[in-house]
């Protein structure tokens, strides 16, 4: 592994979103593929400079939704049909119609727990340490007002010289080191 | 429409002739500054100390009447045969309705790509769950052995037995369930980005610590935004048929019961629409005094009112089509029981309740929200939330007694006399539901200050560097 010992990245802060979209399509186009934004609220354009446009929490939630389903009415069947088998008004044991409405709020109910938590889990959170917070600038803007582009060591083409002069030509406020 | 002096307003969109979302001036810091300083502030506000006092003191009525219920029984309250559900119901449909509004606003308003929710969505949101919280007591308290409440659920027991799945009042189980669960991972979901702002602002150790957990670590990576958003996205299309199901369930109580007055077909929509109106109604109740307390008129502006008071006309129209159709159909159907329901609920001995209802939620509001003029009249709009929320209570009342006390066999018949217990128990939901919103007012961000952001100018992204920059500091 290329790791640059000490060292997690070089971050660059920017004013605006269009000076982050701008470094990073450079970037992404100068052969770094280490790298991602942060930004106080989602920036799509960030994105597709990243080239991160699609994800899995559909596949998660679908997942989620066929479990929830299946689970319910094979539950209500076994249930009603031969865990206890009850003649309600002679209505039969395995009356389908009426289990149908159980199963469309578990659908909803664990489709909607896939797509929160599996978005967390892809995330990777919780995850209260991140190197990132050690950046001197980051906490005081990330969240808020600031736009950023790391730049990460593990990227073959890092090199801290190389990459902080890559960086600064993009009127960004400032180029920090951040430590692992 | 708008005249020569309201389109020098700032606060009239010159190309629309709309009010404007957010006021202008604003900036990314600004957002942060306003919403955060709010739940950061060491000083706070004397008026919520005020309100929290208030509120709690009202929330000791529902202390002592459960603790009054557990010790008697729900002997204690009004209900009894035939009218075997009081209290009881009429509460729990109306705060689940009122919870409603909340998630329309942030899933259904989502899904139409309606920006000017995301000034209310996050209040209105936990408007849903405190509500859904106090609609939740009143079964659990009814089944008179609220500590066995947990057999509602199909879980393996010893005793062998298993929920009944063909009844509508377990459905309402599985219903309202999703619906609390969904709400609040909803909320919570919503609130993380945020969480990650409070603990980057905050100066004490402990907020910096309780908000730092709250936010699992959040740091506004681009590629967890994406995610982010998808499964926001997924939530409210999810969300959405929830909400309309939840509602539904409930009105399958009465609608699957064989009761001049209950079986009806139009029961769904028409409870869907009257919780949604009931719920608009609430927003603007507590929206109206908190921008105000607040000085949140920049963000909450006179759009969000009017908008929602549209809603509330349309939603309106909708229960008031249902209860014409109500009418109509106990003339139409012929059928001798539904036309004595129908006399029996408007002259009968409860006929007021059914003259309340009409004057309050279709006479009163009905009539005044075409006006433009009174929409954005704050005052106003606050005194009709207040009818309306009366209106929508006495519509449950009217439809849960006036069709049970007097059924098909007059010797059957009886009344029904709410006790004080009842009404300490429905006043003491209200405190409740004002403590625990002002405990979220003080302690959450009520406003999602990212999608507030995403609605700035300033997110507009040019091809060049230098255009941005020019426009920025213009």
């Amino acid at each position: 592994m290329p790791v640059k010992e000490g060292i997690y990245g070089l971050l660059a802060e920017f004013d605006t979103p269009g000076a982050l979209v701008d470094a990073t399509e450079a970037a992404r186009d100068a052969g770094y593929r280490r790298m991602e934004c942060y930004t106080p609220y989602p920036v799509e354009e960030a994105a597709e400079a990243l080239g991160a446009v699609r994800n899995r929490v559909p596949l998660l939630t679908l997942m989620g939704g066929i479990m929830g389903l299946t689970t319910a009415f094979l539950m209500q069947t076994w249930i009603s049909r031969w865990g206890y088998p009850m003649n309600f008004a002679g209505r039969p044991l395995f009356s389908w119609p009426a289990f149908i409405i159980p199963t469309y709020e578990w659908t909803i109910l664990f489709s909607g727990l896939s797509a929160a938590f599996g978005m967390l889990a892809l995330n990777g959170l919780p995850q209260p340490y991140h190197p990132l917070f050690n950046a001197p600038n980051f906490r005081q803007g990330a969240t808020d007002h600031k736009f950023f582009l790391c730049l990460e060591a593990i990227d073959p083409k890092f090199d801290v010289n190389e990459t902080r002069a890559f960086l600064e030509q993009f009127h960004a406020v400032s180029v920090v080191e951040v430590d692992l | 429409m708008a005249t020569k002096g309201q389109i020098s307003d700032p606060m009239i969109d010159p190309k629309t002739g709309e009010f404007a979302v957010i006021a202008p001036g604003h900036n990314f810091k600004s957002v942060t500054e306003k919403i955060a300083g709010v739940v950061l502030t060491s000083n706070t506000p004397l008026g919520w100390f005020f309100g929290l006092i208030v509120a709690s003191g009202v929330a000791t009525f529902l202390v002592i009447a459960v603790t009054w219920l557990f010790l008697k029984g729900v002997g204690i309250w009004g209900v009894t045969i035939p009218g075997a559900w009081g209290f009881a119901i009429i509460n729990f449909v109306w705060w689940i309705g009122i919870g409603h509004a909340g998630t329309l606003i942030s899933a259904i308003l989502l899904l139409f790509k309606q920006t000017w929710r995301n000034s209310i969505n996050r209040f209105a949101e936990a408007m849903t769950i405190f509500a859904v919280c106090c609609a939740g007591l009143f079964p659990v308290l009814h089944v008179g052995r609220p500590w066995l409440g947990y057999w509602l659920f199909p879980y393996p027991n010893t005793m062998n037995i298993w929920p009944q799945f063909r009844s509508p009042l377990c459905w309402d189980v599985f219903a309202v369930s999703t619906y609390a669960t969904i709400s609040v991972v909803f909320w919570y979901i919503g609130m993380v980005p945020d969480f990650g702002t409070l603990r980057d602002k905050a100066q004490s150790p402990l907020a910096k610590f309780v908000y730092g957990l709250l936010s699992l670590g959040w740091r506004g990576s681009t590629r967890h935004w994406m995610r982010y958003e998808t499964a926001s996205l997924l939530l409210a299309g999810l969300s959405t048929p929830l909400v309309l199901s939840v509602h539904t369930v409930i009105s399958f109580d009465f609608a699957v019961a064989a009761l001049p007055g209950w079986h009806t077909t139009i029961f769904p929509p028409y409870f869907v629409a009257g919780a949604i109106y009931s719920g608009f109604a609430m927003v603007l109740t507590l929206a109206i005094p908190i921008r105000k307390f607040y000085h949140m008129e920049d963000l909450v502006t006179l759009r969000h009112l009017d908008n929602m008071a549209k809603v509330m006309l349309g939603t309106g129209l909708i229960v008031a089509y249902g209860y014409g159709m109500e009418v109509f159909m106990a003339w139409y159907s012929a059928s001798h029981w539904e036309f004595f329901m129908m006399w029996n609920r408007m002259f009968g001995p409860m006929g007021w309740g059914y003259w309340i209802l009409i004057a309050t939620n279709i006479a009163i509001p009905l009539t005044t929200l075409w006006s433009r003029k009174l929409r954005v009249n704050v005052t106003y709009l606050f005194i009709l939330s207040l009818i309306v929320n009366t209106g929508m209570w006495f519509e449950r009342f009217v439809i849960v007694v006036t069709s049970l006390y007097r059924d098909f066999l007059p010797s059957s018949w009886g009344t029904y006399k709410a006790t004080k217990w009842d009404y300490m128990l429905y006043v003491g939901t209200l405190g409740m539901f004002s403590f625990l919103f002002l405990l979220f007012v003080r302690l959450a961000p009520m406003i999602p200050m990212n999608e507030i952001k995403m609605m700035l100018p300033q997110t507009k992204i040019k091809g060049l560097d230098a255009e941005t920059t020019i426009e920025e500091t213009a």
